[in-house]
């Protein structure tokens, strides 16, 4: 991909991007700090935004820290990706109204949505979000809910140069650098920010700031940069015919040692931001005229989620892990043409008692059938 | 108006006790322009939303010549089937579909149909059995292998008993556990394949039933000849939304709602009998 010049954007006129977006009618979201972690939020000025906050992140731990850095970006992300923004996690799908005769009407309620703009959008997230695309936007059937949303979406990536210790994406070729997906993309150094538009919607944009050409030194210094984030990280996912390998472990013992750990809570599949199972039920008002038809995020660590006449198909916490890890890093090629893995690390980070996926699959992956 | 969510009303037409716990509802949308729009293949599904208790995937058994009704049989099992089986006739409910892919009826023409169900009213291949026995002429030998738990889950006896007396046809009932009435075999369903005859090279063989069933079923006819791209199967997974977003359908890489619920067997080998998925 040819990337277009960088401009130079100092911390200082950050708050300049923030208000030519605005003039545009974009409603801005980005990192904020709430309730101890870095999650999208409102952003109406740019102090709202993560200055001198770092993130110390582990298996099953997740911890905030001030530190002394000028930079707004020097974290890796947090519990909530981009896929809350377009896959609400509960939402209403229609509504149905039923009159004296018994008669029923059906509304659908698509989301009103406003053009947002998202600043600090991360690799991995892009990554992720063109795989909710696919599911929800190519297939047979295009999802309007998600749809509304996303068209909506302008998103700013920032280039990732502060890893955490559960980060994969170098891994998973998708981070940390942003190669796609992105309206404008802007590496951060100390002095600002390097910025370049990657779309016609985001070049319209950085026309209006009218900021200074960058030269090839600062480019080969931001870059380069990114390179050390890529060679910070320590996991890796086994790469070789990972898919043919769980496919044919599925009597593996290590899925039985897995269960011995796994809660079954569902948080790995609550962070990840690929997942995209959900429920639907109905919940009607008391008048017993009108009932709304919702939907909300599910999870194949639920027993519900496998029922079937009685008989619900996943009842062991082993078989639920192994339903997890056989699709996200099997099945997914045959759905969706990759991996459904982008090496967020979320799943590590936010998982109770510290489940790596990149351990487990590397056990699997590993260990030679008896 | 775009969205695979949004039910059609429909109202109930007609409605048939089967049994203590099975009823047929005959269905038809209410808006004469959905009506003759709306088309479907043998072994496809709808989803049908009963206002306020929620929608479930229920197969269409209607002749899909038939323009008019579209039939389902439900069996009440929990709380949306419960509440569906009490409908009268000029209740309204909602439909939206027909989903998935259905029987290989263009491969049967010409062959010799094996029909293999297990269960209650497996309704899935009744659509088929009705299909086939009004085209009779299409197709060679017609082999209909019923097998139940117990001889009073039986419904339809009489119909069996028509379709037994047609030319070149043969019906073979089994109760697991027979009753004072019970004429027919007594075992499992397997054992109605062992009184079969069966052209192995000719056949195309469809069943429906529980996994269990389908596991021994598959592992007899090919041990007799049958090739496995002869061998179709009927599978039923949790569905929530029927068009491929909910995940709750999974079967490896297969989204039921979409891939299937019809299956040749080597598409699923991989998986098939594999306890979890
Ligand atoms: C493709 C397909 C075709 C079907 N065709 C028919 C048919 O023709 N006639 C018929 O009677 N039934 C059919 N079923 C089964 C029917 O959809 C379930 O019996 C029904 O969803 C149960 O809903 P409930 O609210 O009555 O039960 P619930 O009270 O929800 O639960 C009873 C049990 O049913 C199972 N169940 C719950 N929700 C679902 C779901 N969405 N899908 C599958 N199982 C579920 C659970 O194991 C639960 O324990 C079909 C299912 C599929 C997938
Ligand atoms: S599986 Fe884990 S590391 Fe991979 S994308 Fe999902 S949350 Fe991130
Ligand atoms: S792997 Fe961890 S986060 Fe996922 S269900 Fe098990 S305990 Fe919960």
């Amino acid at each position: 991909m040819t990337r277009g010049t960088l401009l130079n954007l100092p911390h200082a006129a950050l708050g300049s991007l923030l208000a030519v977006l605005r003039q545009q009618g974009y409603n801005c979201i980005g990192p904020v700090v709430r309730d101890g972690a870095i999650v999208y939020r409102r952003v109406h000025h740019v102090s709202d935004l993560p200055y001198g906050w770092h993130d110390e992140q582990m298996p099953g731990t997740y911890r905030l820290e001030r530190s002394n850095s000028p930079r707004a970006f020097s974290w890796a992300v947090g519990p909530e990706a981009l896929k809350p923004l377009n896959f609400a996690s509960g939402e209403t799908l229609w509504r149905a109204e039923r009159n004296h005769e018994g008669q029923i009407q059906f509304e659908e309620t698509l989301p009103a949505a406003q053009p947002t703009a998202v600043i600090g959008v991360r690799a991995c997230d892009l990554a992720a979000l063109q795989l909710q695309d696919q599911h929800f936007l190519d297939g047979p059937y295009r999802d309007p809910y998600y749809a509304a949303r996303r068209e909506q979406l302008f998103l700013v990536a920032v280039h990732c140069t502060h890893p955490a210790d559960t980060c994969f994406c170098a891994s998973t070729g998708d981070g940390p650098q942003a190669e796609y997906g992105f309206d404008i993309e802007m590496y951060e150094s100390e002095a600002g920010f390097l910025v370049a538009p990657g779309s016609a919607a985001g070049e319209a944009i950085v026309g209006e700031l009218q900021l200074s050409k960058s030269n090839d030194s600062q480019r080969a210094i931001a870059e380069e940069e990114v390179r050390q984030a890529a060679r910070k990280q320590t996991r890796t996912l086994p790469s070789q015919n990972l898919r043919d390998k769980l496919l044919a472990s599925l009597d593996h013992p290590h899925w039985q040692e897995v269960a011995k750990r796994c809660l079954s809570c569902g948080n790995c599949s609550s962070v990840c931001p690929t997942c995209f199972c959900h429920t639907e039920h109905d919940n009607p008002a008391l008048d017993g005229r009108t009932t709304e038809h919702v939907r909300e995020w599910s999870s194949c660590f639920t027993a519900e989620h496998g029922d079937i006449s009685g008989k619900p198909i996943r009842v062991q916490t082993h078989l639920r892990y192994r339903q997890w890890l056989t699709h996200k890093l099997g099945s997914w090629h045959d759905q969706y043409g990759r991996s459904g893995c982008v090496g967020c690390g979320r799943c590590i980070t936010w998982c109770p008692v510290g489940i790596d996926i990149t351990k487990e699959a590397a056990a699997i992956y590993e260990a030679q059938l008896s | 108006m775009n969205n695979p969510y949004l039910p059609w009303e429909a109202e109930v037409v007609e409605r048939v006790q089967e049994s203590a716990s099975i009823v047929t509802l005959r269905i038809r949308f209410t808006d004469p322009a959905i009506r003759r729009r709306y088309r479907f293949d043998v072994g496809q599904f709808n989803m049908v939303y009963l206002y306020g208790v929620g929608e479930i995937p229920v197969s269409i058994v209607s002749d899909p010549q038939d323009e008019q009704l579209l039939d389902h049989i439900v069996r009440a099992i929990g709380r949306v089937t419960r509440a569906l089986v009490t409908l009268k006739q000029g209740d309204r409910l909602g439909i939206r579909g027909p989903y998935g892919r259905g029987w290989p009826l263009h491969e049967a023409v010409g062959k010799d149909v094996v029909l293999i169900t297990g269960g209650l009213g497996c309704a899935p291949v009744m659509s088929v059995i009705n299909f086939i026995v009004k085209r009779r002429e299409h197709f060679g030998k017609l082999t209909i292998l019923q097998g139940v738990k117990h001889a009073n889950d039986l419904i339809w006896r009489t119909q069996y008993e028509r379709w037994a007396m047609l030319p070149n046809t043969q019906v073979l009932l089994a109760a697991d556990v027979a009753g004072p009435q019970w004429q027919y075999l007594v075992g499992k369903a397997t054992i109605l394949l062992d009184r079969a005859v069966l052209d192995a090279t000719n056949s195309i063989a469809m069943m429906c039933g529980p996994e269990i069933m389908m596991q021994a079923c598959v592992t007899e006819l090919l041990q007799r000849g049958f090739n496995p791209e002869s061998l179709w199967l009927s599978m039923e997974r949790n569905m929530q939304c029927a068009v491929k977003h909910c995940g709750h359908c999974q079967y490896g890489p297969h989204f039921v709602c979409q891939n299937g619920p019809v299956f040749q067997y080597p598409e699923i080998d991989e998986l098939f009998g594999h306890k979890g998925f």
